[in-house]
């Protein structure tokens, strides 16, 4: 029986280090992992009339690909290492949904990677690493 | 690719193919003129005794019985509908499917364009300020007819096996029209369906070409039309058969934009004169019932409002319901609470900017001694500084207080000509596939078509042509608007339904 829940904000097997350092410590802490994979997503974001049409479409699919190439692998890694581990995939802003998860499951610790904050996108805009900083409602890892 | 590259090289080898087209605009006008010309005639004739078209006195009723028959919809659902844009009461579990606010923002792109900045100064130019008045007051009615088809719309769309949707008043007609019991509606169906792609082909695509071209080459300085027709056409075979998207997506993105930024910058103008605004209301409201000594008076101001309202914002033509038909809703209505927004923000609001700034500025000419507005018989409009007219007026006008407008607003009109284009040529292959079927070959026939169009409306000075056309657009109007009488008891059931259960809390807010 595990008590606590660590979430993963997980982007792609690119954060393979990301992943192994949280199974590593759900492994000590006997936590569980909540993968969690967010398609970038903006309600006011401008469509053409055919991209309103085929949206739902797309969104299926959309799904459909990131559970299979993202999710399922780092779930099935999670349990190979014997850590009990769910995913779960969200369309939105990536800070706000991971957040809004972690308060939600009542997390005790997120799991970001660094990839990407040194972008020049990253430090004029802000990275999701310093964008969880500021709204995380838990303590929050930052993985190098 | 090399296909996508060889049709590309096809469109431009057409250029020289229209420019020779140029001699040949008398003979094709002759015989369109010959042969069409009765029916352009019929739809567009004047009411006997008066200078008003039948067609947009049909527009105007249908619009105060939607008004008068769903109880003021527009006044009592307007924070209703700003809700639901802002997405309190979308489930959050939706997320990444088509909301309402993406719905009404791609519905406006088609609609906001040369309607709200050269139609509108033909209006306060020939029938005084006091038209800014009527258009408002048509707008106004005119949100309620956008709510009874957008709300159908979305009713009696088809959604498909693999997921996409279509919509529109083809499917209102056969599916509502079966559901009452009542014959004709695959006749009306097939008919309001050749108006559409023939509507699409002229208004949504040839006459936007050619205004195109006329405002690039007021800035430029004159050059063959052809030249125009070839970019816009590659540009739009590139969005609409090559699947360019990312073209597609920085004109969605600009034209709202272009659409915010004309507002900003009128607002400013008006600030700039704030001491002459109770000046130009006074001007608009004795205008609406005197006529300030334009020709026509009260009647003249009256007609041009409520054509222009009619001609700007499309209420009843049946083009909104295909556009908002694909929004991801349990609840029809919920979008026809969404669409009544649009004749308000591109009537109400970006027409009478237009309109305010145009009398403002001074640009028309006012006789100092009477205090009315000095009629140029001759042109059959008031006189204008600069003697202009249209989107030349609009230009004059911002141009007093911001010299560098007219560059900004020639690159609007373009964006605002293309946007309508992309939105009109799916409206245009909604109508095809629904006559013809589904398939990719099908579809491109009809976009290869539509492309070879924007050559031919840029190059060539087809007048009878493109009033052939125009009468399409609102014949789409004619056949739509009887539809949504025979359908409205259908509506009037979905809003005491959906207002029940949204007072009871079975449809709840999420934010």
């Amino acid at each position: 029986m595990t008590s606590e829940v660590f979430v993963v904000a997980y982007e792609s097997d690119d954060d393979a280090g990301l992943l192994a350092y949280a199974i590593n410590r759900a492994t000590k802490d006997g936590a569980a992992l909540k993968i969690v994979h967010i398609l970038e997503w903006s309600p006011y974001k401008f469509l053409t009339p055919q991209e309103i049409e085929e949206r739902h479409t797309r969104r299926k699919q959309e799904m459909l690909r990131a559970q299979e190439i993202i999710i399922d692998p780092a779930v099935a890694k999670a349990a190979a290492a014997g850590v009990e581990a769910t995913g779960e995939l969200r369309y939105g802003t990536v800070v706000e949904q991971i957040a809004d998860i972690a308060a939600r499951s009542s997390a005790a610790m997120i799991f970001v990677g660094r990839s990407g904050s040194n972008s020049i996108s990253a430090r004029v805009f802000g990275s999701v690493p310093l964008g969880l900083a500021q709204i995380a409602p838990v303590p929050t890892v930052i993985v190098p | 690719m090399n296909r996508f590259i060889a049709c590309i090289a096809l469109l431009a080898g057409l250029g020289p193919v229209a420019a020779m087209a140029q001699g040949i605009d008398e003979t094709i006008n002759r015989i369109f003129a010959d042969y069409t010309g009765w029916y352009v005639g019929l739809i567009f004739a004047d009411l006997p005794g008066t200078n008003f078209s039948w067609i947009a006195l049909w527009l105007v009723v249908a619009a105060l019985v939607f008004t008068v028959y769903f109880g003021a919809i527009q006044l009592r659902g307007f924070a209703h509908s700003i809700s639901l844009v802002k997405g309190n009461y979308s489930d959050p579990n939706d997320a990444g499917e088509v909301s309402h606010f993406q719905a009404l923002a791609t519905a406006l792109s088609g609609t906001v364009g040369l309607g709200n900045i050269a139609g509108v100064a033909v209006a306060v130019g020939i029938g005084g300020p006091g038209a800014t008045f009527w258009m408002v007051i048509a707008g106004l009615f005119g949100m309620a007819t956008k709510f009874t088809e957008c709300t159908l719309g979305v009713k009696y769309r088809n959604e498909f096996p693999d997921g996409h949707v279509s919509g529109g008043p083809m499917y209102y007609m056969v599916k509502g029209f079966a559901e009452r019991g009542l014959p004709g509606g695959r006749v009306m169906a097939v008919l309001f369906c050749i108006f559409t792609i023939l509507g699409a082909l002229g208004g949504g695509n040839m006459f936007q070409a050619n205004q195109a071209h006329a405002q690039l080459s007021g800035v430029l300085g004159d050059y063959p039309g052809w030249i125009t027709g070839v970019v816009l056409a590659i540009v739009t075979f590139t969005v609409i058969v090559g699947g360019i998207k990312s073209i597609a997506q920085v004109t969605e993105k600009v034209v709202p934009f272009m659409g915010v930024f004309y507002v900003i910058v009128s607002v400013i103008i008006l600030l700039m004169n704030w001491d002459m605004i109770g000046w130009a209301f006074g001007q608009i409201f004795m205008g609406a019932f005197t006529g300030l000594g334009v020709v026509g008076g009260f009647t003249g101001a009256l007609i041009q409002g409520f054509r222009r309202a009619a001609f700007s914002n499309e209420a009843g033509i049946g083009s909104a319901a295909i556009a908002h038909s694909a929004v991801r809703t349990k609840e029809p209505v919920t979008e026809g609470y969404v669409a009544l927004l649009e004749p308000f923000i591109d009537t109400v609001v970006i027409c009478t900017m237009t309109a305010l700034v145009i009398v403002i500025t001074g640009v028309l000419n006012v006789d100092a001694e009477t205090g009315l507005y000095v009629w140029n018989a001759e042109a059959g409009r008031i006189s204008t500084a600069g003697e202009v007219s249209g989107v030349a007026l609009t230009s004059a006008a911002y141009a007093q207080a911001f010299s560098w407008f007219p560059v900004l607003l020639a690159i609007a009109v373009v964006l605002f000509a293309f946007s309508t284009m992309i939105s009109w040529s799916y409206y245009g292959l909604k109508a095809w596939t629904y006559l013809f079927g589904e398939g990719a070959a099908k579809e491109v026939v009809f976009k290869v078509f539509f492309c070879l169009f924007i050559i031919v409306g840029a190059a060539a000075n087809l007048g009878p042509v493109i009033d052939f056309s125009d009468a399409m657009l609102f014949s789409m109007a004619v056949i739509n608007v009887i539809a949504l009488y025979l359908l409205m008891p259908i509506v009037k059931r979905e809003l005491a339904s959906y207002i029940a259960r949204l007072k009871s809390g079975e449809i709840r807010r999420f934010k």
